[in-house]
């Protein structure tokens, strides 16, 4: 009786503001309209400021954007822009006829805005160090505009993706707080119709842009970071499409009216190994953990198979830099020769020591990130095998960079775009010793050095093609990480639209780039 | 108007200018608290707004930054900037949101507040009725179940609240959304709404209720015994004129002042609530802050948070003294 009244009163007091059903005013739906669950949510619209530097915009386009397989196909700029013979000098000429959303012609002095924006030392972007080559840049006329380097930069092209902004909605405000970073105005295939911050995003379609209007009018975004409550909503229908753990999307298999989509990327998991403790400074010690560990079993065990094993930072997905050579078996026999080589020699314990000192490797990984988290462990498991002493610790990213010379940390990264951004920063040894995320393990390695510089510097395919490849054999007999995975993308998605089509996908995949990077080619099916 | 009235009117003046003069120091202290403990966070504000674009971004570029807000200066300083330009009502730009604090604020606050208000509009009502419906009825199964229910719910957390409510309500059975501010393709109506505020306000009252039921129902119970109940019933006054008109009166009073020491709560209270639904108020921009060390945007909604509270009480107070003639007005 009193558990009655209890459940009554609990019902009651639910029950004052609501007595209809959630669904009751559902438009017509013909498949021009689209709502998508994402797990990330943009700080802002910016492209000065950091937003979607690698193009598929949406609100903006870039001077270039990238098609299915990523090579660079003319947007604003008519052709896709060339280097001088020097490689010091990059002209574009802009598309005849276009014009930001609100009605203005685009000029080229609202490309050379935006590209000095980003270069002012007093505008806060997270993205000047792509820029690093820029020493000034130019509209000698209307149409034109020109980018002159301080040195030869060979993947130049692949950074004019950037969406271009209007100058004149700068004019006088302060970039880093403009309300034009919450209201945007871009040349793009989308307008912003509105920005609940927190919670949605609504985009409508641009009806005048220069390459056709979408099919699909309207776009919400709605923003549900926790992957189990945006997995709760996918199922009660809310959404069209969202990403997803693998294992959660893994209920969406042969399910009516869905499709799940894998996508490969080249945003990969690795162990930075520190090359100035005493263990890991032998570079045969270095090549022992590469090859003793079971790279595919931590896939299939930690990501349920969505994933790529890795051995350098170029993802076997990017055919014109990959290096099939360029690999780790896994070969513990192999690994436990190069230990005793290396004076490891195993103990009655089975852990391995040299002149009395043990052989130890404590794994670290951010608190939060359960994904890496599941890494380490399974990493450190496969390293005690080898006889190696590998505690796992959970911390912060201050922290791990600050015990960057002892430990070996979960560190993850990377795009598809050029070698050049995943391998330059990280590796060279110009950025050895360095403060911040720059070469955390202080490797150091003369043959990797002067590929990587004659990859950058060269303009000619071949030419970088091959630099690229003795990159990656010089690498690997020598390795400074032991990269893991390249993460597979998990979407599920209603099976209303032609359109879709895969593309190797950078870290960053919240609403810019995913399974959504060409919505506006998308159409209804009939 | 009478003399000792018109004495009353300035006393109850000066309380209120007393009380917001001391209100200064509060809120400068606890807005420098907040700067040395945000100083004190293991988070890098700099790192933070990078993201993953940490890695590989060079040197030079992550110093400029640190530099341009000025990160690395000593906390006294960085304050001492703040309060300036906060005491000329400019409170900054918040670095982790790239936006103008005001324009932060302004955005989500509405959204609080609505949830917040209606929250404590429907825990005043149920603590009223559900008290005076448990005093009334005292040692009978109905004042039992009341009490027992109120004491159980004291003790739940209202985050497990929240999530309990949207498994039965929004999962099982589908009666309501179970987050958002809207349906994800409809526009902001006030049905909408109504519909997705409807779980929200019911956790965030039922988690606030109990201390209202319990204190109501005490009250009444200590007035049933004073002389002017027990006058009024040995009239053979019926007996719901007794509660409601003379017991009931008396019993607010002391009510009025635990509205004001439960303002606290109800604000942490529906911050939690918004982040279990999802609802776009000020609670996700709070978190933000404080993670990302937006000095700003937290600086900002710490004053807040404090005169509202400190606001709240000084309401209660008066309210208190306006009512009972027999309050005093020193403290």
């Amino acid at each position: 009786m009193r558990r009655r009244r209890l459940v009554s009163v609990v019902v009651a007091v639910g029950l004052v503001a609501a007595c209809t059903s959630p669904g009751g005013d559902v438009t017509v739906d013909t498949g021009t309209s689209i709502v998508i669950g994402a797990g990330s949510e943009p700080e802002n619209l910016n492209p000065i400021l950091g937003y979607a530097p690698d193009g598929a915009a949406k609100v903006f386009d870039g001077l270039v954007s990238r098609d299915a397989s990523l090579d660079l196909v003319p947007a604003l700029a008519a052709e896709v822009p060339t280097a001088s013979a020097d490689g010091l000098t990059w002209t574009a000429t802009l598309r005849d006829g276009v014009r930001f959303s609100d009605g203005t012609p685009l000029s080229a002095q609202d490309v050379v805005f935006t590209y000095r924006s980003v270069l002012d030392d007093r505008t806060n972007t997270t993205i000047a160090s792509r820029f690093d080559a820029v020493a000034e840049v130019t509209a000698p006329d209307e149409r034109t505009v020109e980018f002159r380097l301080s040195y030869p930069y060979a993947p130049f092209a692949q950074q004019l993706t950037l969406g271009i902004v209007p100058r004149k909605a700068f004019d006088g405000v302060d970039v880093n707080s403009a309300p034009f970073n919450t209201a945007p105005v871009g040349t793009g295939p989308y307008t912003v119709a509105e920005w609940r911050k927190g919670d949605r995003l609504v985009l409508r379609a641009n009806e005048d842009h220069w390459n056709d209007a979408p099919a699909i009018k309207t776009v919400t975004v709605v923003f549900v970071p926790d992957d189990n409550a945006r997995a709760t909503r996918m199922a009660a229908g809310e959404f069209d499409g969202t990403v997803l753990p693998p294992k959660l999307a893994h209920s969406y298999t042969g399910k009516a009216g869905y499709r799940i989509v894998r996508n490969p990327s080249a945003d990969y998991r690795g162990l930075g190994l520190p090359s100035e403790l005493p263990l890991t400074s032998d570079p045969r010690v270095r090549r022992a953990i590469n090859l003793g560990l079971n790279r595919q079993a931590v896939i299939d065990a930690v990501l349920a198979g969505a994933g790529t094993p890795a051995a350098t930072p170029i993802s076997p997905h990017l055919d014109d830099w990959y290096d099939p050579k360029a690999s780790f078996a896994h070969d513990t026999a192999e690994a436990e020769r190069l230990l005793d080589e290396a004076g490891w020699r195993e103990g009655p314990d089975g852990t391995r020591s040299r002149d009395g000192q043990p052989a130890r490797l404590p794994v670290l990984y951010p608190a939060p990130d359960v994904l890496r988290k599941e890494l380490a462990l399974a990493a450190a498991s496969d390293i005690a095998k080898l006889g190696i002493d590998a505690p796992v610790e959970a911390t912060t990213f201050d922290v791990m960079l600050q015990r960057r010379d002892e430990a070996a940390n979960v560190w993850g990264g990377g795009d598809p775009y050029d070698p050049d951004t995943a391998a330059y920063t990280l590796l060279h040894s110009r950025y050895a010793g360095q403060p911040g995320y720059v070469n955390m393990t202080n490797y150091r390695n003369a043959r990797v050095d002067a590929a990587l510089d004659t990859a950058r510097r060269s303009l000619d395919p071949a030419a970088r093609r091959q630099a690229y490849a003795d990159f990656q054999q010089a690498y690997v007999a020598d390795p400074g990480w032991a990269f893991l995975v390249f993460l597979d993308h998990t979407y599920v998605l209603r099976d209303k639209w032609d359109g879709q089509v895969p593309q190797v996908e950078p870290h960053d995949h919240g609403l810019v780039h995913a399974v959504w990077w060409n919505i506006e080619r998308w159409t209804p099916k009939s | 108007m009478t003399a000792p009235t018109r004495r009353r009117g300035r006393a109850l003046g000066l309380l209120v200018l007393r009380r917001l003069a001391f209100a200064v120091p509060v809120l400068l202290l606890v807005s420098f608290a907040l700067f040395v403990l945000a100083k004190a966070s293991p988070f890098d504000p700099v790192e933070r707004y990078f993201g993953a674009r940490i890695i590989g971004a060079s040197p030079e570029r992550v110093a400029q930054i640190r530099a341009n807000w000025g990160v690395d200066e000593p906390v006294v300083g960085q304050y001492l900037a703040w309060l300036r330009h906060a005491v000329a009502g400019d409170f900054g730009d918040s670095l982790s949101l790239r936006q103008p604090v005001a324009q932060v604020i302004g955005e989500r606050l509405g959204w609080s507040v609505l949830l917040a208000a209606t929250g404590f509009a429907l825990a005043l009502l149920l603590g009223l009725v559900l008290g005076t419906a448990a005093a009334w009825r005292q040692g009978g199964r109905l004042d039992r179940t009341i009490t027992t229910v109120a004491y159980a719910l004291e003790a739940a957390p209202v985050f497990w609240l929240g999530l309990a409510a949207l498994y039965v309500f929004a999962l099982e059975l589908r009666w309501l959304p179970g987050g958002g501010l809207t349906d994800p393709g409809a526009a902001v109506d006030v049905g909408q709404v109504a519909r997705h505020l409807a779980l929200p306000v019911a956790v965030l009252a039922i988690s606030h209720a109990p201390w209202y039921v319990l204190f109501v129902r005490q009250g009444l119970l200590e007035s049933f015994t004073s002389d002017h109940v027990v006058g009024a019933r040995s009239r053979g006054l019926p007996d719901h004129l007794v509660v409601s008109g003379h017991a009931l009166r008396t019993s607010l009073l002391p009510f009025l002042s635990l509205l004001g020491a439960r303002l606290p709560e109800l604000i942490t209270g529906a911050l939690l609530v918004e982040t279990v639904f999802s609802w776009p108020g000020i609670a996700r921009a709070t978190v933000d802050a404080a993670l990302n060390v937006d000095f700003a945007l937290l600086g900002a909604l710490t004053v807040l948070a404090t005169a509202v509270v400190l606001l709240g009480n000084l309401l209660a107070d008066v309210l208190y003294a306006a009512a009972d003639p027999r309050v005093g007005l020193d403290g």
